[in-house]
């Protein structure tokens, strides 16, 4: 999205020639970093094969890596304390991240607690995920209006606030690879995804402890970030807090140059493997998804669904917290003088009854239904549809459903009772 | 859904029966939408904004309030007589209301205690929607109304088209704004995930549980929330209380309430 506001007149050759930079970097803008190794918005990441090493940043330099990405036009999102949890939320500097605080995670429950230590990402995930900023809840994509001789449809540009995300987890990096496929893959490129897609910087942070309701283990997502990012952090608390940092993109690398944070020694190395292996050792929860497919797939009048049903509020809430859900409904709002109608993209649930509604009614009248559909969806013909599966083992399902149904419990149930007929 | 009067400019009667005004002053506060709405149709009868009332038949007529005295009862026969597609706008139109709490009482005993000639009193023993005394086109849900549902329904109504007013629970709108869960998070009770949506999750982004001033959603599992709502620590008179409010004799809301309640 262009920045007209930072633009300042300079002479030619100082501003950013690259063919996709909105920003219009002034000389002021290149004299803080050498142009060539701005790693700002409008480029995409190059990914590498292979890492260039790792570095060790002091906590106390953290800010100097978001100084680095705000200078280069980067808004920065990531963790903050809001209403008794750690909600995905614009930062200034590294003192809002939640320091010294961690999450409890049990089906239906969630909470804040302090840790007794410094750590800045001593936490798992929260109720928000970056669906948010990548598949905004409601936007506009186009506005017709009535003409003399006939009607006019304007398609406003789609919004992408050039933004860095802090703080993704393995399981979320994997969530937008699945969306990437639901959004960019299929052929029919959804342009407001893809624009805000175009314009992100992921800082990703492999999980040093896991929650209640993970399972990204059993889900082969995390809790280590494989790629699909452009730096990733390991935050190191013993003998010194301090972030092992390791490039996954070319412009990552052109940070982590820019901090010039020197190289990771054996023991920051060894410090970070200890920090996931902690969080491999804590998973919450597991799920065994051999065969999980075709489980499910013979298993659609498992009395189960019943079961699950009279706990089913029906209420959306695991769809919406789920970072790979990504249904979404069309509004025509019409003015009243009936000259405008603005076309309105919003989510949606299967878990609502006008979301199979075709003519004559609902084709998924019962609870039982819809969650036997979200269920099976998610973990079984996402497969055949997208080639993976639909779930990355976050837990936010688990924790975000008010009456705590466990899709973990849900799926060691059925197995255990495979072939029951109700 | 019966297709709306063709006439260019419809003619708007608005009707109360046993309510307390507020969703006919939704109306009235859509303020920048008001000339529109001035504009699109003609109001033929609406005491809160004009004494000037023309005679019906009307086209569309908006029934607030529900049906508590025998007067009411025959009233409201008129007023579909007059109309050729009657919306009941609010909670008390479409539910009972509040005053539907006499339901699960005795009127006549409330009477001999608050009024010195209770004899003077005519009043019916239950506060019932309009529905159950005539047929009813549309419902629009709330304790109020909400101004966007009230645009959104005139606008359809003015297009022939269904209104685009969805049925699901308030989560929904607490998720799209963000809001974290007051039930999860704070374990405070809610009634979010049983309540139709329409007020846009206000209680939840302020730190309180839903009320359930629009009723039940359209599968409202309320036993399974009464479950999650004991094991919070809530008690049976808690729940009675929480299903017993605005939409008191909506049916799930009714059927949970009884539940909880304490025999007698």
């Amino acid at each position: 999205m262009a920045q007209s506001g930072r633009r300042e007149p300079a002479p030619a050759g100082d501003i950013c020639a690259h063919r996709r930079c909105t920003l219009g970097y002034s000389f002021r803008d290149a004299t803080l970093i050498p142009h060539l190794a701005l790693p700002h918005p409008g480029r995409t990441a190059v990914r590498m094969n292979a890492t260039s090493g790792h570095h060790v940043l002091p906590v106390s330099r953290l800010g100097d890596l978001f100084s680095a990405l705000r200078s280069a036009g980067w808004n920065l999102a990531g963790p903050r304390i809001r209403d008794g949890a750690i909600v995905y939320d614009e930062l200034e500097t590294a003192a809002d991240l939640p320091a010294g605080w961690t999450d409890e995670q049990a089906p239906g429950k969630y909470g804040l607690k302090k840790r007794g230590d410094g750590a800045l990402f001593g936490y798992v995930v929260g109720p928000h995920s970056w669906k948010k900023y990548l598949f905004p809840p409601t936007v506009r994509m186009w506005s017709a209006t009535k003409t003399a001789d006939g009607m006019e449809v304007e398609v406003p540009q789609p919004a992408a606030p050039p933004t860095a995300f802090i703080g993704v987890r393995a399981c979320e990096l994997a969530a937008i690879a699945v969306q990437d496929k639901v959004f960019l893959g299929s052929g029919f490129v959804d342009p407001v995804y893809k624009a805000r897609r175009d314009n992100i910087f992921l800082v990703a942070v492999n999980c040093g402890q896991a929650g209640g309701t993970c399972f990204c283990s059993s889900m082969n997502t995390g809790p280590k970030a494989r790629g699909g990012f452009d730096i990733a952090l390991t935050e190191i608390l013993e003998d010194g807090h301090r972030f092992l940092l390791e490039s996954g993109s070319e412009r990552g690398e052109r940070l982590v140059a820019l901090l010039a944070a020197p190289a990771a020694s054996d023991a920051d190395r060894s410090a970070a493997d200890a920090a996931v292996a902690r969080a491999v050792s804590m998973m919450g929860r597991t799920m065994e998804t051999s065969g999980v497919k075709e489980l499910l797939q013979r298993n659609y009048e498992h009395p189960r669904w019943d079961h699950v049903a009279a706990r089913c509020l029906a209420c959306t809430n695991c769809t919406m917290v789920c970072p790979t859900c990504f249904c979404s409904t069309v509004e025509d709002v019409p003015n009243l003088s009936l000259d405008r109608s603005d076309h309105v993209r919003t989510w949606d649930s299967c878990f609502t009854s006008d979301f199979s509604y075709i003519h004559g009614g609902s084709v998924r009248p019962s609870v039982k239904s819809r969650y036997r559909q979200w269920m099976v969806h998610k973990l079984s013909t996402w497969h055949d549809q997208f080639a993976s599966s639909g779930c990355v083992g976050c837990g936010r399902c688990i924790t975000w459903c008010p009456t705590g149904i466990d899709i973990t419990e849900e799926v060691r149930e059925i197995r255990a009772s495979d072939g029951a007929n109700t | 859904m019966k297709k709306p009067p063709v006439r260019k400019k419809p003619r708007l009667a608005v009707f109360k029966f046993a309510s307390c005004d507020g969703c006919q002053l939704s109306l009235l506060s859509c303020e920048d939408e008001l000339l529109a709405v001035a504009g699109a149709v003609e109001i033929a009868n609406f005491l809160e904004a004009s004494r000037a009332v023309v005679k019906g038949p009307y086209d569309v007529t908006l029934v607030e309030g529900s049906i508590t005295t025998p007067h009411d009862a025959e009233r409201i026969l008129e007023v579909r007589a007059q109309s050729k597609f009657l919306v009941t706008i609010g909670a008390c139109a479409t539910a009972g209301g509040i005053q539907a709490l006499r339901n699960f009482g005795d009127v006549k005993e409330f009477t001999s205690l608050v009024y010195a000639r209770p004899d003077y009193i005519s009043t019916l023993a239950t506060s019932t929607p309009i529905a159950s005394h005539v047929k009813v086109d549309y419902e629009l849900r709330g304790c109020p109304v909400s101004k966007a549902n009230l645009l959104e329904l005139l606008s359809s109504l003015l297009h022939g088209r269904r209104p685009n007013i969805r049925e699901h629970s308030v989560c929904l709108e607490c998720k799209k704004r963000g809001t974290v869960c007051v039930m999860v998070a704070h374990g405070t009770p809610c009634l979010g995930p049983v309540t139709h949506d329409g007020c846009g999750a206000i209680c939840p982004a302020f730190h309180r549980g839903c009320y359930g001033c629009f009723g039940p959603q359209e599968t409202a599992n309320t036993s399974s929330l009464a479950a999650a709502w004991t094991r919070m620590g809530s008690t049976g008179e808690d729940l009675t209380r929480a299903f017993r409010t605005y939409n008191a004799s909506a049916e799930p809301f009714r059927r949970e309430g009884d539940a909880h309640a304490r025999p007698g």
